[in-house]
């Protein structure tokens, strides 16, 4: 298992905060402004980031990070792209930050599941995170990723029930992130009423840290989730804040979410 | 005999490639289906539907002229067009809405291409009584406005999606980003044999009716088994519904025809099976039009139904592991095929349906006289028309022009 997401939430916790995994889309607006994103976001607080490669069919995602996803296909963007000039940019500049890849299966199997591991260790992304592969098609691709040193990031929903919950979570690499609603990714007005309960049932069961995402986009929200969970993921607010306002609006965002993670 | 090397899995195809949200619901499916399955009153609770509404078993009929103008096998037509709603898409959406209402879900929403499997899901919704939600490509939604009409009077919500190709593979990340969020209540009916496990399996059983039928009205005209069986390939749910009962005889050559669009080398074409690569598209592994990066291709074909840049994971493996032949026909084939059908036989074909005739005549010649070929015949063309005539109709037949 990869040491540099374990040392994050080691080190967020000896400061007495909340992790912040901060998502973007790489190649959004382009290849190389993205790399300005991320960089706003470790700036404006964000301690690890989640680099979005942009898949044509992403059913797992609402319209904000649909519409980032057309923007860097549009932009040229591919996961060799993404491995070769966006991730050893943002390791230059913010070296101390564990990067992580959240895309589809397609895009990997498309590169070779041995291929991308063994090329995205190198480059310096410690893990992924897959939406459309649940548990009971990752077992090949875990044993490649973990061969690698690569963290195959598990996903727990609403709708997991409590012994397969746990199960994930006791078995989990990295980090547990937990799927605070039924639905695609986008910001949400109110979180479930159960999250709590359920953040907390499998934040005893995991065997790693865990974290909270889908829906999440105020500073308010994250002070209530960290009290259950280990840290926060943030996307479509930041992708959007990036989108309309630029890099310095993502930051202050950024800023902002942290204030809440704030123990 | 089957397929199914493992539950959901046909040879390297298949599997559940879903969110986590939705995976209890996939199991829930698989078990309820398993049960319904099991329990005789409700196969009899569908026969009865298929029978009274349906209009099942549909005709197997000689199709003399083109059998002469072909000059081969005797060509014969199994008539999913003369279904109630005009092609085989109802067999799925009478059986999927039983089920959904046998599990108790409150509303039922699906995708559609060219409309055919919207009208046959608002259909069975407006028979048992559920709400319906249809999500299509707004280009669909232009180039389909009969079927539009058709599902908006039998009471559903057409859902015109603006994202990606605006086609079938965009309506179909659409529902299931749809059913993602109301997946407590909601009954997702996918239209083709495509899909996450237990899709392909569900809707593949649901469909071999026509295979069955054929079976038994072979024996009754001819007295034994078609020598070919011919049927068009969009996702592949008619070509998996009439040949999966056939897959034991060796005699019997299975035949699917999928979409040539402007030919093959033009990179516009919807032909999954001849030139995808392996890949995972909307929860299943299988053939699919990817790039080298694994972004997903725009199909292209004249008709909205085979515009589909996947193809369902039991065909793929009865392509790969050669027990179908795979064969393509272009948009102008397909064109020419419907004229000449209509015109020899009396029937529009569906523009679906016009690509497995564009194929029957070599197949017929390859078999020779004495033989039996059999055409699916999927759907009519009445939604068609529209595309169809805006290319202009040949004069008249024994008619100076
Ligand atoms: C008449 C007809 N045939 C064939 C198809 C293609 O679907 P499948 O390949 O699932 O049979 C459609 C789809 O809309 C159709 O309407």
């Amino acid at each position: 298992m990869s040491g540099e997401i374990a040392q994050a939430f080691a080190r967020a916790k000896a400061r007495g905060e909340g992790v912040l995994v901060a998502y973007a889309m790489a190649g959004d607006p382009d290849l190389p402004r993205s790399v300005d994103v991320f960089a706003a976001l470790v700036e404006g607080g964000a301690d690890i980031l989640e680099l979005g490669v942009a898949f044509s069919d992403p059913i797992a995602d609402g319209p904000v990070i649909q519409g980032a996803a057309e923007r860097a296909l549009k932009a040229g963007s591919t996961l060799k792209r993404v491995l070769d000039e966006v991730v050893p940019a943002v390791r230059q500049r913010c070296p101390q930050t564990p990067l992580v890849i959240m895309t589809y299966v397609n895009v990997i199997m498309a590169m070779g599941e041995a291929r991308y591991a063994k090329l995205a260790r190198e480059r310096g992304v410690s893990g992924t995170i897959l939406p459309d592969l649940p548990p009971e098609e990752s077992a090949a691709l875990r044993a490649t990723f973990d061969a690698e040193g690569m963290d195959l990031i598990p996903l727990c929903a609403p709708t997991t029930p409590p012994a397969r919950a746990q199960a994930i979570a006791k078995d989990g690499r990295g980090f547990v992130y937990c799927v605070s609603v039924s639905g695609v990714t986008g910001m949400r007005a109110e979180l479930p009423p159960d999250l709590s309960q359920r953040l907390d049932l499998v934040r005893k069961a995991a065997s790693v840290p865990i974290v909270a995402g889908f829906g999440i986009s105020t500073e308010e929200q994250a002070r209530t989730l960290s009290a259950h969970a280990d840290g926060v993921v943030v996307g479509s607010a930041l992708v959007r804040a990036a989108h309309t306002e630029g890099p310095a609006a993502a930051k202050a965002l950024c800023a902002d979410i942290k204030r809440g993670l704030r123990r | 005999m089957s397929t199914e090397t493992a539950a959901g899995r046909f040879g390297r195809y298949g599997g559940r490639y879903v969110p986590e949200t939705l995976v209890p619901a996939l199991l829930e499916l698989e078990e309820a289906y398993a049960a319904a399955s099991a329990d005789p009153a409700f196969g009899e609770e569908v026969a009865r539907v298929l029978r009274e509404f349906v209009g099942r078993p549909t005709t197997l009929t000689p199709a003399r002229r083109l059998t002469e103008a072909w000059g081969g096998a005797d060509v014969w037509l199994k008539r999913e067009d003369l279904a109630h709603t005009g092609a085989h898409k109802i067999n799925n959406t009478v059986g999927q809405v039983l089920l959904a209402k046998r599990m108790g879900k409150k509303r039922i929403i699906a995708e559609t291409g060219a409309g055919q499997h919207g009208v046959a899901t608002a259909t069975a919704c407006a028979l048992f009584g559920l709400p319906c939600e249809v999500y299509m490509g707004a280009l669909d939604v232009e180039r389909q406005a009969l079927n539009v009409f058709r599902m908006r009077a039998l009471g559903a919500v057409v859902r015109p999606v603006e994202s990606g190709s605006r086609t079938l593979k965009d309506a179909m990340n659409e529902a299931m980003r749809t059913w993602v969020s109301q997946v407590s209540d909601t009954h997702y009916v996918i239209g083709s044999a495509a899909g996450p496990h237990p899709y392909p399996t569900v809707v593949r059983d649901f469909q071999a009716v026509i295979g069955r039928e054929l079976r038994t009205q072979a024996q009754a005209a001819w007295g034994g088994l078609p020598d070919a069986i011919i049927a068009c390939v969009g996702g592949g749910s008619n070509a998996i519904g009439v040949l999966h009962p056939f897959i034991g005889d060796a005699s019997v050559r299975l035949v699917g025809v999928e979409a040539g669009g402007h030919g093959l080398a033009s990179k516009q074409h919807g032909a999954s099976l001849t030139l995808g690569t392996e890949g995972v598209l909307h929860g299943s592994r299988s053939l699919v039009l990817q790039d080298e990066d694994g972004q997903i291709q725009e199909a292209h074909s004249i008709s909205a139904g085979l515009d589909y840049p996947g193809v369902g994971p039991e065909l793929a493996h009865l392509a790969k592991t050669g027990r179908m032949e795979v064969r393509t026909a272009t948009d102008d084939e397909a064109l020419a095929a419907f004229y000449e059908v209509a015109r020899l036989e009396g029937i529009l074909p569906a523009l679906e349906t016009s690509h497995a005739f564009a194929r029957g005549r070599e197949l017929a010649r390859e078999l020779g006289a004495g033989r039996h070929l059999v055409i699916n015949c999927s759907g009519r063309g009445d939604k068609d028309v529209a595309t169809i005539s805006a290319r202009g109709v040949p004069p008249p037949v024994g008619v100076k022009a």
